[in-house]
């Protein structure tokens, strides 16, 4: 008996342990094709091939199919698989597609992504391959393409870009008596928030109908806030606060691929100080409010007037919002109005059997007939600027302004880029808990923390 | 794995295989087949090499190197992991009292009072349901502004709860999803341990005239201890281990306040690709269950009955 009992006591611990360790167990290291020159793009003989391409947007699935079937008129022989899956999904996807060898041919790659996949060698370096078909680099917009270079190699061609704006409820501005034309010269500074927390505070409501601006502002019963605020930014606050702390001064990295954080800037603190202040004074929602659902949910459910938001979700707005949604500049801060440049880009998985394939398709979509479609559906900017002009004139025929959008790109002095470094998966979990603390108001010392982080951000490089 | 069968058929020659030749040890064997299979495949194998992988530095798409001692070092000194044992260990607190707890009182509701088949289909409903849909369910019902259970506090007077976005109420929030669907499949365990116990002895004590109440603490609980033991054996491993509704509801926030045991070593595993380390933490995980199951077993006498 009781030996019989200490037996099922061992199966059942074992069990356990496997369950524990089996998902962390499975697979062999990847297959070591060292290097895409095998790909010869002259190859594409008239076998029948089946690619898969890989996307996270499901809003702009039906862009790429359009693509795919112009594609299949030059390549009869090609077929292309579309897999969509959810932004979180889609990397542990693409990882354990690595590691069991079979991730998708061709993927949507993302700046805070390729860097890792680069160093462990699992994407093809399609320089080579560039310079085999005179493909040309110099057609996108600003510096999106040498964003996916580094010690003459590449890893992708440009397919599109975004920047941020002010999102806004259009009823929620006119009730209280605001021309959206303010957004065209409002300042914001990290000290008083300038006009920008004026109007924040204009569009605050409490529950006895007084805005922020009164004294007898209610913080503890809002109804309608001023800001929206998107929560945590995964340390590079994208959406969140890089729009305001590049302004202020902040800088994440002294170039790209740099090897050091600036986290413990001043600059950043006070910034991050002041967006913390917006939820203690009762402007924005409290950060457990946008925990869960998000703050887009909020904006929606018409909790609030205004957020700050990338272009790629224009239409995921417009499409669930009950109201009308504009789109207005980024505050002025006091080194100007700055907003994140970033781009995407198509990259070739290295265990892929068809690259030579993949890389005609990789061209396809960073070429201009791709791009003039993807424009057609509104919903990113393509790279290129025939794209970009279709990309307008589609939201101009929805009576859309997205120029909040474009000028911002446009302007020389009003983006910067997105920090590319490596390390990049432990740096967001470092300060995505570091900016939850911050929000939570779990510490006094924003800066000590902030200091604290960065050290281990950049121990990481050591 | 064939030779089993095999010898079922060739009824044998050597006499020392005479023990395991007899039908009853070979249809044994048979029953047990498939599930060794599986066990051995998907258990015990996956387990050792987790066990090697936990002395090397690996980020599974380079090589693997040996680091011996390394991430056993690392683990003793990490804080982190010692804030996210206790984590776990607040959650499996409140997930285990208050489950067990509902799940005998709807057991002997069960037993002695709801004898009616959708009564009890009903309450292990939840069971039936997803993880995942559990977790949404909840999130949303639970949301600070948008959900209907603020909608509902609200009302009464007691005021909105933050709930899972608070790193106060974020563990206990999800301590209640997981009793919530947990309960009714607890209770079920624990109500076919009370159809053991012989209706004579109930008979006994209302001559007696007991109370109810008398009663169960006298006789119900008592008798139950086996069934309990194992009831909790089963909870308390599935409780360290909960994953699930996190992944879906928080994701380890806010601010590490649901940062499991398990989330912890999903993280090393798959956001930070340090696959040594995650699985080292896993074997800590497994040394703290094997002690946790050892005293439970020890302390509740797991193998004796009162009957």
């Amino acid at each position: 008996m009781k030996t019989k009992q200490s037996f099922v006591v061992l199966i059942s611990l074992l069990a356990m342990l496997s369950l524990i360790l089996v998902a962390c167990g499975g697979g062999d290291a990847a297959p070591s094709n060292d290097s895409g020159d095998s790909a010869a793009a002259s190859d594409s003989s008239g076998e029948a091939v089946e690619l898969t391409y890989a996307l996270w947007d499901s809003a702009q699935q039906p862009a790429y199919e359009a693509c795919a079937t112009e594609f299949q008129k030059d390549h009869p022989n090609i077929s292309i698989k579309i897999e969509q899956s959810g932004w979180d999904d889609y990397w542990s996807t693409i990882q354990t597609g690595m590691v069991a060898g079979n991730a998708p041919d061709v993927f949507t790659d993302h700046l805070a992504k390729y860097p890792e996949f680069a160093e462990k060698g699992q994407i093809v370096d399609i320089q080579p391959l560039v310079e085999q078909d005179d493909v040309p680099t110099d057609i996108y917009i600003g510096e999106l393409a040498d964003l996916w270079t580094r010690d003459g190699k590449r890893y992708g061609l440009p397919k599109d870009w975004d920047t941020i704006a002010i999102f806004y409820n259009k009823a929620m501005l006119e009730k209280a008596g605001i021309d959206p034309a303010v957004m065209n010269d409002w300042t914001w500074n990290p000290k008083d928030g300038g006009t920008f927390e004026e109007t924040i505070a204009q569009l605050s409501i409490d529950a006895n109908g007084n805005n922020g601006l009164s004294p007898d502002f209610d913080k503890d019963n809002v109804v309608q806030y001023g800001f929206i605020h998107g929560g945590q930014g995964n340390g590079y606050g994208q959406t969140q606060w890089s729009w305001m702390a590049v302004p202020n001064g902040f800088k994440f990295q002294d170039e790209l691929w740099g090897d050091k954080f600036h986290y413990d800037d001043p600059k950043l603190a006070e910034t991050l100080e002041w967006y913390h202040g917006l939820m203690e004074k009762g402007y924005a929602p409290p950060y457990p409010d946008v925990k869960s659902l998000g703050g887009a949910a909020l904006f929606q459910a018409e909790k609030g007037a205004m957020t700050s938001e990338g272009s790629w979700n224009i239409k995921n707005y417009v499409d669930n919002s009950n109201f009308e949604v504009g789109f207005g500049k980024l505050p002025i801060g006091p080194e100007g109005r700055k907003s994140m440049f970033n781009g995407l880009a198509d990259s070739i998985y290295i265990g892929s059997e068809h690259q030579a394939e993949a890389w005609e398709w990789v061209k396809f979509l960073s070429s201009q007939t791709c791009q003039d479609i993807v424009g057609e559906y509104a919903v990113v900017f393509p790279a290129i600027q025939s794209g970009v002009d279709k990309a307008l004139a589609a939201h101009e025929a929805n009576g859309l302004d997205v120029s909040a959008f474009t000028e911002q790109a446009l302007d020389p002095e009003g983006t910067f880029l997105f920090p590319v470094a490596d390390n990049a998966s432990e740096i967001t979990t470092i300060m995505a808990q570091t900016e939850e603390q911050i929000y939570l108001g779990q510490t006094d010392d924003v800066a000590g923390t902030l200091k604290a982080a960065n050290d281990e951000v950049n121990a990481l490089f050591q | 794995m064939a030779t089993s069968a095999d010898v079922v058929q060739t009824e044998s020659q050597a006499t020392w295989l005479k023990p395991w030749l007899t039908r009853e040890t070979g249809m044994a064997w048979l029953f047990i087949l498939p599930s060794l299979i599986g066990f051995i495949v998907f258990y015990a194998v996956p387990a050792v090499r987790g066990l090697f992988i936990s002395f090397t530095d690996w980020d599974l798409l380079t090589e693997s190197q040996f680091v011996g001692l390394d991430n056993y070092a690392r683990l003793v000194s990490d804080t982190a992991f010692w804030q996210s044992l206790g984590v776990t260990l607040g959650y499996v607190v409140i997930n285990i009292a208050i489950q067990t707890v509902l799940a005998i009182l709807i057991a002997v509701l069960m037993d002695r009072l709801a004898k009616s088949i959708v009564v009890r289909g009903v309450l292990i409903l939840p069971y039936l349901l997803s993880n995942v849909v559990v977790g949404l369910l909840w999130l949303w019902m639970l949301d600070p502004t948008l959900g209907i259970i603020n909608a509902f506090l609200t009302y009464i007077g007691i005021g909105r709860q933050p709930f899972l976005g608070s790193p106060d109420q974020a563990i206990a929030s999800i301590a209640w999803i997981n009793i919530w669907r947990h309960m009714g499949y607890t209770a079920l365990l624990v109500f076919a341990g009370l159809q053991t116990i012989p209706k004579d002895v109930y008979e006994a004590a209302s001559i007696d005239g007991a109370s109810e109440w008398r009663t169960f603490w006298g006789i119900t609980l008592p008798l139950l201890r086996p069934v309990l033991v194992f009831v909790l054996v089963i909870t308390v491993i599935g409780s360290f281990q909960v994953f699930d509704t996190i992944a879906v509801t928080t994701q380890g926030g806010p601010a590490n306040a649901t940062r499991v045991i398990v989330w912890y070593i999903a993280e090393f595993a798959f956001d930070r690709f340090d696959m040594g380390y995650a699985t080292t933490i896993s074997v800590a995980l497994f040394l703290i269950l094997a002690v946790v199951t050892f005293i439970q077993m020890r302390v509740m006498r797991a193998g004796e009955s009162d009957l």
